[in-house]
């Protein structure tokens, strides 16, 4: 075996690791976690603050 | 709660401002190299001259103004979606001074024509070390920060920031391999074709990481955050991060089109190219329609006008590069002021439209201010870069291919039918136009810089305290 059959190896792993991720991505179980995920940005109020002061970074 | 542990804004701070000062810079210096073109005496001197001055603009937007745009938003959205503080505070203090005595040492070396010769990175070997310790400074507090999260999963941006940091490190250190001969003079490692093809491997990863993947973790969290609601889909985000991984690395020999590269290379650079349209529009699609339900916003908040106008024409120089990657549209197109004009749609319509956003978005936040000084200012800024980009790209498209068409132009017996020079001659109104819409784009950032500084003069450095872990706020 030559190096470019290692080559080709390689390349169908790599598009095979792809196709792996995508169904991983689309597969039902992910869904909740992902839609949680979406939220991360905003578990957190970062409004910008009044004039100089120091006020806590969240509101309720 | 006084004592409360507060997020690290200083670097950011630092990186935000100067962004500000170096995208001024950079841009003027483009201005004047717009201007040479057209009004040739302005060569005033050996260290004036276009040939010098070019490197320096292009080193400027992308690595000056482009890299602390980066920096900034990457050391606010990795604290802000890890909920902790930055992982090694001196090291992040580092990579600010070192990442402008680079920019420095750039700009002091560019015009003395000290210089590598090879594109987007001329600056030589021993300022090449030192981007190399502030790029290894950088990788450690970013990712040191991801390693002490206080949260299970690591948001999308971050993918994109780190999948930035670490491409750009192994481009940097693949790419500068050189041999150096005195202390301001080097020779590449590679000869021939190779030191061409790692060259636009280098370049055309920088242009899909430094310029793509690290602005896209911009997109991921400044867009849902500004729009209010979260990112339209998060697995496509997952699959978008995956596919631009896979294929962005083949696609550099594009720029090799008919050269002495072997030709199945160059075939195997168009296809990849190609491919990389899916990716970079699946993404700017789920960055538009985060925007769904809430798109009356757009009408009076320029942020989002920025942002939004940004991935316009990110779409639109993503679907621009794959056409001019096809061969035969290469061969008009190469060499041109067409590429000119699409590498500007990217680094003045996406790269420099998203950052500028972005930075609006977080001087307020950085200095304890409700808003920037000015909204209309802010909108005036919209419009005036808008306007002057697109002048820009409409100007160098019809110059560009009106020089394809004459370079190429035969009469029957086989002579071409215009000399080089009159094809020259032909361009002089476009570059005034396309000077034009430089100088509005600049006036655009100094209306930027004006509103920062009425924003922050006299203002308190503001540093918003870390989220309390889940649970422990009401």
């Amino acid at each position: 075996m030559d190096q470019n059959d290692l080559r080709s190896i390689v390349t169908v792993l790599a598009f095979l690791t792809f196709i792996g991720i995508v169904l991983w991505a689309w597969s039902g179980k992910r869904k909740q976690a992902f839609d949680e995920a979406a939220r991360l940005p905003f578990s957190e109020d970062d409004a910008p603050a009044a004039d100089g002061a120091r006020k806590e970074g969240k509101t309720s | 709660m006084d004592n409360q542990a507060t997020y690290n804004y200083k670097v950011v701070r630092q990186f935000a401002v100067m962004t500000v000062v170096w995208g001024i810079v950079g841009m003027l210096v483009g201005v004047i190299i717009a201007a040479q073109l057209v009004w040739p005496e302005l060569n005033l001197a050996e260290w004036l001259g276009y040939g010098r001055l070019r490197p320096l603009h292009t080193n400027a937007v992308i690595f000056a103004f482009g890299g602390c745009a980066l920096m900034a938003t990457s050391y606010y959205v990795v604290q802000r979606t890890c909920h902790t503080t930055l992982f090694a505070p001196g090291l992040a203090a580092f990579t600010f001074w070192g990442w402008q005595a680079v920019i420095v040492l750039a700009a002091v070396t560019l015009p003395l024509g000290i210089t590598s010769s090879k594109e987007y990175a001329e600056l030589e070997w021993p300022i090449d070390i030192l981007i190399t310790l502030v790029w290894v400074a950088y990788a450690v507090v970013f990712f040191g920060t991801i390693v002490k999260r206080k949260v299970p999963h690591i948001y999308v941006a971050n993918w994109f920031y780190g999948g930035f940091i670490l491409t750009v490190a192994l481009l940097h250190l693949v790419n500068s391999c050189a041999i150096p001969v005195t202390l301001t003079k080097s020779y590449s490692c590679y000869a021939g074709v190779q030191d061409a093809m790692v060259q636009w491997w280098y370049g055309h990863n920088a242009v899909g990481f430094f310029l793509t993947a690290g602005f896209l973790g911009m997109m991921y969290y400044f867009v849902p955050k500004q729009a209010g609601r979260p990112v339209y889909s998060y697995r496509l985000s997952v699959v978008h991060f995956w596919a631009l991984i896979f294929t962005y690395m083949w696609a550099g020999p594009h720029h090799l089109h008919y050269t002495a590269l072997p030709d199945w290379t160059q075939s195997v650079g168009m296809i990849f190219s190609l491919i990389l349209l899916a990716p970079s529009w699946g993404g700017m699609i789920n960055g538009i329609m985060t925007m769904s339900g809430a798109w009356h916003k757009l009408r009076d908040d320029p942020i989002l006008k920025f942002l939004i106008t940004s991935l316009s024409f990110y779409g639109m120089s993503t679907f621009e590069g794959p056409m001019m990657s096809i061969k035969t549209v290469n061969a008009l197109s190469h060499y041109t002021d067409w590429t000119v004009g699409h590498v500007h749609s990217g680094a003045l319509g996406w790269v420099a439209f998203i950052s500028i956003g972005s930075i609006y978005y977080l001087m307020p936040r950085l200095f304890g201010k409700e808003q920037m000084y000015s909204v209309k200012l802010m909108t005036a800024h919209f419009w005036i870069a808008t306007i002057g980009v697109v002048l820009y790209i409409a100007s160098m498209w019809i110059a560009g291919v009106m020089q394809g068409l004459m370079w190429r132009a035969t009469n029957p017996d086989g002579t071409l039918t215009y000399a080089f020079v009159e094809s020259v001659k032909a361009t002089y109104p476009y570059w005034t136009i396309r000077f034009i819409g430089g100088l509005m784009f600049l006036t655009g950032m100094l209306l930027m810089a004006w509103n920062t500084w009425k924003t922050i003069a006299g203002a308190k450095a503001y540093d918003a305290p870390v989220l309390a872990p889940a649970g422990h706020h009401a």
